[in-house]
């Protein structure tokens, strides 16, 4: 199979998608390559930096029978559409009793670990998915990205797809042809049988990096990517730990009132998980902090590889 | 353009029904048949009717939380309006949504909104979408003068100006943003203004005036159908009762003489006697007009109270489409 990057088969998803419907427009401040060349300009809107009027815009415009993704750029841009988000994008639907559809997609880079300093590495994905009204997609492989984010355009409700900076140049295989990645569908990323690693975006594959260097010590992973936050496949997740007992939730953001927190409460909630549990789950998330710029700081703010290997031999030793 | 006869009966009528559904709305809320908060419309009539009756069925508008008068204006049913203010199954929004939620996509409503500024990025992604269509609709964004305080209207305005959307930007000028006062809100409480740095006409008309509310709107929408960009129209107007209540009408703060002026220039009281002056209405006319928009209200409460209130086991149900 063919191997491109992470940005490439997101912009494959867009292009492939603008072909196939002619309602799908795209606004934002810029764009990788020169899709107006292709598309035009009433379809490729270069836009001013006005969050608030774009992220409105595609909702509006969404709700009259166009299908816009609304590129954001980074995710820390679109606190300045709060109320567009908070208020109008995820309520808009259910207030109005159903009436409409909005089929919208918000893009953003996510993520640290690129000397991007506070306000550029944020993860708040959570902060969305608490809002109940967004479907929000995070994927961690190329062609999970371009799938997500293919199903993404389609669906007829306004997703957000985090889109992480650190993968960006990080390359896979991508099926050629209409690749689709349903949203809702967790992927076990690698089965084992001792330890549930659920990590997101960046961190699987620094998961599966430590599942390879454990099964040399004899300790098998298995890693779960849930690939989308909303909806969460709770069944794939809940399955895996009913088989391991065992479960480390890996993710860049900080811990409180985070995806983690709620893949941990969606496990042990549930009776048949919970007896199935042979230790306490444990989070392997960010420092509590604004992320730092210098590089030492930096580093021990975001988990590492090591992190995820202590926390797995700390669920191994547990009753 | 001069407005007939034919035109202007209706325009009357629509005057009469937003100023008594309001009217109702309040002694609903005070003997506890509806919830929540209500933003009475009384003493704007003219702006709300003066600017959707140039409208087609498939142009757009999108409104606030006073927003009944813009529902009833782009033809919206009573019935179904006053069933969701009952919090009922056959309201809009199902009772999802209530007083500051309603909206009617198949009447071209998008929605009432609870945000100060909040409904302009969507309005101009509803320009947008007409713009892409080609056929020539227009998108009307109603918003009072706090909103140009905000953000969102100063974004909206600006993209608007740049892309040329099809859209009339309204500023329902009422004195007050919420219970603050023009002048304490803005360095120059000249609202029209604005348009200016934003490369489109800006038009003040005196907003009780329906004819000249109408004659504004004719102009604008007609540029924005010709291609040629948005309008800010300014309706400088007055509102007669209180910004909200919940369970009781606050308390009125404003200058009882400022009340006064305002009433004295009451917009549906000047229709009524421009028809009159004209052989085109007569006072009996005008009470049976009267009579027959009560007794449809009568009709919507009616029906809405029979309406049945939502079953909580949908309560997860439109969170999503299909």
């Amino acid at each position: 199979m063919r191997e491109i990057s992470f940005q490439a088969a997101l912009d494959e998803a867009v292009a492939e998608e603008m072909r196939r419907d002619p309602r799908v427009i795209t606004l934002g401040t810029d764009f990788s390559g020169n899709p107006i060349k292709e598309f035009g300009a009433a379809r490729v809107r270069f836009t001013p930096i006005s969050e608030s009027v774009l992220t409105g815009m595609g909702l509006g415009a969404a709700g009259c029978g166009v299908r816009p993704i609304v590129n954001w750029r980074m995710v820390t841009f679109s606190f300045v559409a709060m109320d567009q988000v908070v208020n109008q994008a995820s309520k808009i639907r259910y207030m109005f009793g159903g009436q409409a559809d909005f089929p919208v997609t918000y893009r953003c880079s996510t993520g640290g670990g690129i000397g991007l300093a506070a306000q550029h590495s944020q993860s708040p994905y959570s902060m969305w998915m608490h809002l109940a009204g967004l479907k929000i997609v995070l994927p961690s492989t190329p062609a999970d990205a371009k799938g997500l984010l293919k199903s993404a355009i389609r669906d007829n409700n306004p997703v957000v797809s985090f889109e992480c900076s650190r993968l960006g140049t990080v390359t896979g295989p991508v099926p050629d042809g209409d690749h689709l990645v349903p949203l809702g569908v967790a992927e076990v990323k690698r089965a084992g049988t001792d330890v549930t690693i659920v990590a997101l975006a960046y961190y699987v594959q620094e998961s599966l990096a430590v599942a390879d260097e454990l099964a040399r010590e004899g300790i098998s992973v298995e890693v779960v990517d849930p690939r989308t936050l909303v909806p969460m496949d709770v069944d794939t997740l809940r399955e895996s730990v009913q088989k391991t007992g065992r479960l480390v939730v890996v993710d860049e953001a900080p811990a409180t009132c985070s995806a983690a927190s709620e893949i941990a409460a969606l496990i042990v909630e549930d009776r048949e998980t919970f007896r199935a549990l042979r230790a306490p789950v444990r989070r392997v998330c960010a420092a509590p902090v604004p992320v730092p710029y210098s590089p030492p700081l930096e580093q021990a703010a975001l988990p590492n590889r090591n992190d995820i290997k202590t926390a797995v031999y700390e669920v191994l030793k547990s009753v | 353009m001069t407005l007939d006869k034919a035109q202007l009966l209706p325009m009357l009528r629509a005057m009469i029904l937003i100023r008594e559904f309001d009217e109702r709305a309040i002694q609903l809320r005070i003997a506890g048949k509806i919830y929540g908060a209500v933003h009475p419309y009384v003493g704007q009539e003219a702006v709300a009717v003066g600017v959707c009756t140039p409208l087609a069925v498939t142009d757009r508008v999108t409104s606030t939380h006073r927003g009944h008068g813009h529902c009833i204006a782009k033809g919206a049913d009573i019935r179904r309006m006053m069933a969701e203010l009952f919090g009922r199954v056959d309201g809009y929004c199902k009772g999802k949504g209530g007083s500051m939620h309603i909206a009617d996509f198949a009447v071209g409503m998008l929605g009432a909104n609870g945000i100060v500024g909040g409904g302009l990025p969507i309005a101009c992604g509803a320009a947008l979408a007409a713009q892409l269509e080609g056929r020539g609709a227009v998108t009307v964004c109603f918003f009072g003068d706090g909103a140009v305080a905000e953000g969102e209207f100063h974004e909206s305005m600006n993209i608007a100006g740049l892309w040329k959307l099809p859209i009339v930007f309204v500023c329902e000028n009422n004195q007050y943003a919420a219970n603050n006062a023009v002048a304490a809100q803005h360095p120059r409480a000249d609202i029209a203004a604005h348009a200016a740095p934003y490369d489109m006409p800006g038009v003040a008309v005196d907003g009780n005036d329906v004819l000249a509310v109408h004659a504004a709107t004719v102009e604008a929408v007609a540029r924005a159908r010709r291609g040629e960009g948005p309008t800010l129209l300014e309706c400088q107007t007055y509102r007669w009762h209180f910004h909200a209540m919940r369970a009781a009408p606050p308390a009125e703060t404003r200058p009882a003489e400022e009340i006064a002026r305002w009433k004295a220039g009451d917009p549906i009281a000047r229709l009524a006697q421009h028809m009159l002056e004209r052989g085109w209405l007569s006072a009996d006319e005008l009470g049976a007009l009267r009579e027959r928009v009560l007794a449809d209200l009568g009709e919507a409460i009616a029906f809405a109270d029979a309406s049945p209130f939502p079953d909580p086991k949908d309560l997860l149900a439109d969170m999503f489409a299909e």
